[in-house]
């Protein structure tokens, strides 16, 4: 899957950078280190900016080439900032077949934005995903932390009003 | 002793809606009562009907209420738990028979289901081991490490007939005895929970109603091949899992059933969390094993194959979250128990993810044997809105679709292949007459192009040309040239790709070129799509007798592709629509229709 990379300048704090240095330290002898260090450093940057990764690159001593190539390959890593609400869209089988691509066609006409793109003024970010085994109650999506099942078309107006107010 | 227990789904599926306010409320309002030592409030695991969601089940009494909501709380209580008073009106419909209450085992949903693998889910507290260990939990490890020799849980397991549950059907039994065979100074249990087929749920369903049976058995398959080390790679975006799974580990250390010297043996043995990061190649043993070494997740040539040189080049077992569910069963009730159940080459049961234009969406587990239509018609309750059934997809993007004439098929692991698709992990889809195979087909390939991790040529671009020809298909594009070249390009890629992603991706198209060869050709010689799908094969028409010239389409019609007088017929420019649907939605008069 391509990545879009961010082009946002880096503005990490010496807090982040004093909590990145404290997992580096925790993971920095045990085989494998890589996946685990970059998914604790995204809980704490919320992404994975170049900056990130050529700290960690450093503090496990392993090439950038290295982390680069892990942060890429997996869905889970993202190089760009997500916003303030990220929607995500499940589309898996079972919710496509219950008509997900429509649900994700309203968000996108409502923000303005397409499929892994974050809003100018970085309130939302739309992510298309995988199944997240709630088939139960397709079609399914979550903003943040919240889930929405057994969707609409009509409910996403009512929905999405709630996190612009 | 409590006279009363509410168990209340704390499954992925409720909990999305909101079974955590459900059992705070129900907290409050039973203190507020002062029942707090006389009702116990229970969270389990997923009970299988997800569609019912969220689901509470009062006990003694077997009370299985349905779709509860928060503001339902204080009836429940008041009525039922104090003056025991059953709220019918709030019970799963299916359960109240004019003024009997019939027992969940008896509803079609649960009747022909046989669990095994899903005994404890729904029952016990997944957070809490000593519930596990009153339902015989650790009495097989026990027996094991006691009683029993390495190999002869080897011979047990070989004679169960036990068969890999996440998709292959590898006999288990042989697996275990080729890592057993192979020296070595350390080797490794794996636990595959990357459950990456879109439409699959039933790994996350046992880890999170019944995590100590996954480390139980992996503790089993260690001692049988002689290990001491084991990884769960789990999907990151299982949280509920996850956090269960760590619980789980935490308790069983403590009660010395994880570390050193486990019953007083001198057999020791440690389990490790490792989070997936999304990736669906590594459902595949080899790249999921370079996954755990913190590498990109691609997969290696087999052989050397795993039980030979696998995690870090020793030799590695890895089996499936279904498959360890079985064990600990097996070992305490015989293989012969086990075989007892199933069919002849497919011994036991299957647990299926029941999904897509279905009634009772949820998780079933059935003997092997049993009929697609069984499971569709009978437990699923059919297909709703009066719609008729067309397929049924099994195996995610490595499966196929089994049309309706093969609805009576009895399903194990050979039939399925037989027909054109395979077991799969055990998500099943059902599809009415409103999907266009063509598109699902596309669906598909859409995902594993995706997904393919691009180490070799034929899935990395084979999959990418099968994707562009169908997109052609699905915008009038196609010719039947094409799909003779389609059906090439995919027997080339089956043959040619060097992990179970590539071999397989091709499945779901050569299946539905199979049995819907007819729409394919309805797509590309009259540029149709029969079950109107396709956007650009689509046109909106307005039937003349039918409209009362109301003009609410030609208001809501983003394009101004609608014209008409007040009173009079609207007509649609065919070449201004866009197709967007709005004003087939609008109409009051059925007018609008898709052809």
């Amino acid at each position: 899957m391509q990545k879009k990379i961010s082009s946002i300048p880096f503005n990490g704090t010496a807090e982040q950078e004093a909590k990145l240095k404290e997992i580096i330290k925790k993971h920095k002898d045990d085989p494998g280190a890589v996946m685990p260090v970059l998914q604790e450093a995204q809980e704490v940057y919320g992404y994975l900016p170049i900056e990130v990764q050529t700290m960690i690159a450093e503090g496990l001593s392993v090439p950038l080439e290295e982390v680069y190539g892990v942060s890429t390959f997996y869905s889970q890593f993202s190089l760009t900032p997500k916003g303030q609400y990220n929607i995500s869209v499940c589309l898996g089988t079972a919710c496509y077949v219950k008509g997900a691509g429509k649900i994700i066609e309203r968000i996108s006409e409502i923000l303005g934005i397409g499929a892994e793109e974050c809003t100018a003024d970085g309130r939302f970010s739309l992510t298309a995903c995988r199944c997240i085994g709630a088939c139960g109650l397709a079609p399914v999506m979550t903003v943040n932390d919240d889930v929405y099942g057994r969707l609409e078309v009509e409910d996403i107006d009512g929905i999405l009003a709630k996190y612009m107010a | 002793m409590y006279r009363s227990n509410v168990l209340v789904c704390g499954g992925t599926g409720c909990t999305s809606s909101n079974s955590e306010l459900i059992i705070q409320k129900l907290k409050e309002e039973i203190a507020a009562k002062g029942l707090e030592k006389e009702v116990n409030v229970i969270r389990t695991g997923c009970f299988g009907l997800c569609a019912l969601g969220p689901i509470m089940i009062v006990y003694p009494e077997g009370s299985f209420y349905s779709m509860v909501k928060v503001e339902d709380i204080p009836e429940i209580v008041e009525e039922h738990l104090l003056k025991g008073r059953i709220v019918t009106r709030l019970l799963y419909q299916e359960t109240v028979e004019q003024d009997t209450i019939k027992s969940l085992n008896h509803t079609p949903f649960y009747e022909k289901q046989k669990r095994v693998a899903l005994r404890n889910c729904g029952v016990i507290n997944p957070e809490k081991i000593d519930e596990y260990i009153a339902m015989d939990g650790y009495a097989a490890l026990g027996k094991v490490l006691t009683e029993m020799t390495p190999q002869q849980v080897i011979d047990e397991i070989k004679a169960s007939g036990l068969r890999g549950r996440g998709g292959g059907g590898f006999p288990t039994g042989l697996k275990w005895s080729f890592a057993a065979a192979n020296e070595a100074d350390q080797k490794y249990v794996g636990c595959n929970a990357d459950e990456g087929d879109p439409g699959a749920f039933m790994d996350r369903s046992v880890l999170e109603g019944d995590p100590h049976c996954v480390l139980e058995a992996m503790a089993i398959a260690g001692y049988a091949i002689g290990a001491s080390k084991g990884y769960i790679y789990v999907r990151a975006e299982y949280p509920i899992a996850v956090n269960r799974l760590r619980i789980a580990i935490d308790q069983a250390h403590e009660y010395g059933l994880l570390g050193d010297n486990i019953f007083g043996t001198d057999f020791s043995f440690d389990i490790e969390l490792r989070l997936g990061a999304g990736a669906f190649v590594c459902g595949e043993e080899t790249a999921l094993l370079t996954s755990i070494e913190g590498k990109r997740g691609e997969p290696r040539p087999r052989p050397p194959f795993p039980a030979v040189k696998g995690l870090y080049g020793k030799p590695t077992i890895l089996n499936n979250v279904e498959t360890y569910a079985n064990i600990c069963q097996i070992i305490l009730n015989g293989a012969q128990w086990f075989k007892d159940m199933g069919t002849e080459k497919s011994a036991g049961t299957k647990v299926f993810a029941l999904g897509g234009k279905i009634k009772h969406t949820g998780l079933v587990e059935v003997e092997m044997g049993t009929t697609l239509r069984e499971i569709v018609e009978e437990i699923g309750g059919g297909v709703p809105g009066g719609r008729k059934f067309k397929a049924a997809q099994t195996g995610g993007p490595s499966g196929g679709c089994i049309p309706a004439s093969h609805l009576d098929v009895p399903i194990d692991y050979d039939n399925l292949i037989a027909i054109g698709s395979m077991m799969g992990s055990g998500g099943l889809i059902v599809m009415d007459d409103t999907t266009c195979m063509v598109d699902i087909a596309k669906f598909f390939l859409e995902f594993t192009v995706d997904e393919s991790c691009g180490k070799c040529t034929p899935c990395r671009i084979g999959t990418k040309r099968l994707l562009e020809m169908l997109d052609k298909i699905t915008k009038g594009q196609g010719t039947p040239e094409m799909i003779d070249e389609m059906e090439k390009l995919c027997y080339y890629i089956k043959e040619n790709s060097l992990c179970g992603l590539g071999q397989t991706a091709p499945n779901p198209v050569l299946s539905t070129l199979h049995f819907f060869r007819d729409e394919y050709m309805a797509h590309v010689v009259e540029k149709k799509c029969p079950a109107h799908v396709c956007k650009k094969l689509l046109q909106y028409k307005i039937v003349e007798d039918k409209c009362r010239g109301c003009t609410a389409c030609s208001r809501v019609c983003p394009v101004g592709a609608i014209q008409g007088s007040v009173k009079q017929p609207h007509v649609i420019d065919p070449n201004k629509c866009i197709k967007c649907g709005a004003c087939m939605e609008k109409c009051k008069f059925n007018a609008i229709i898709k052809e």
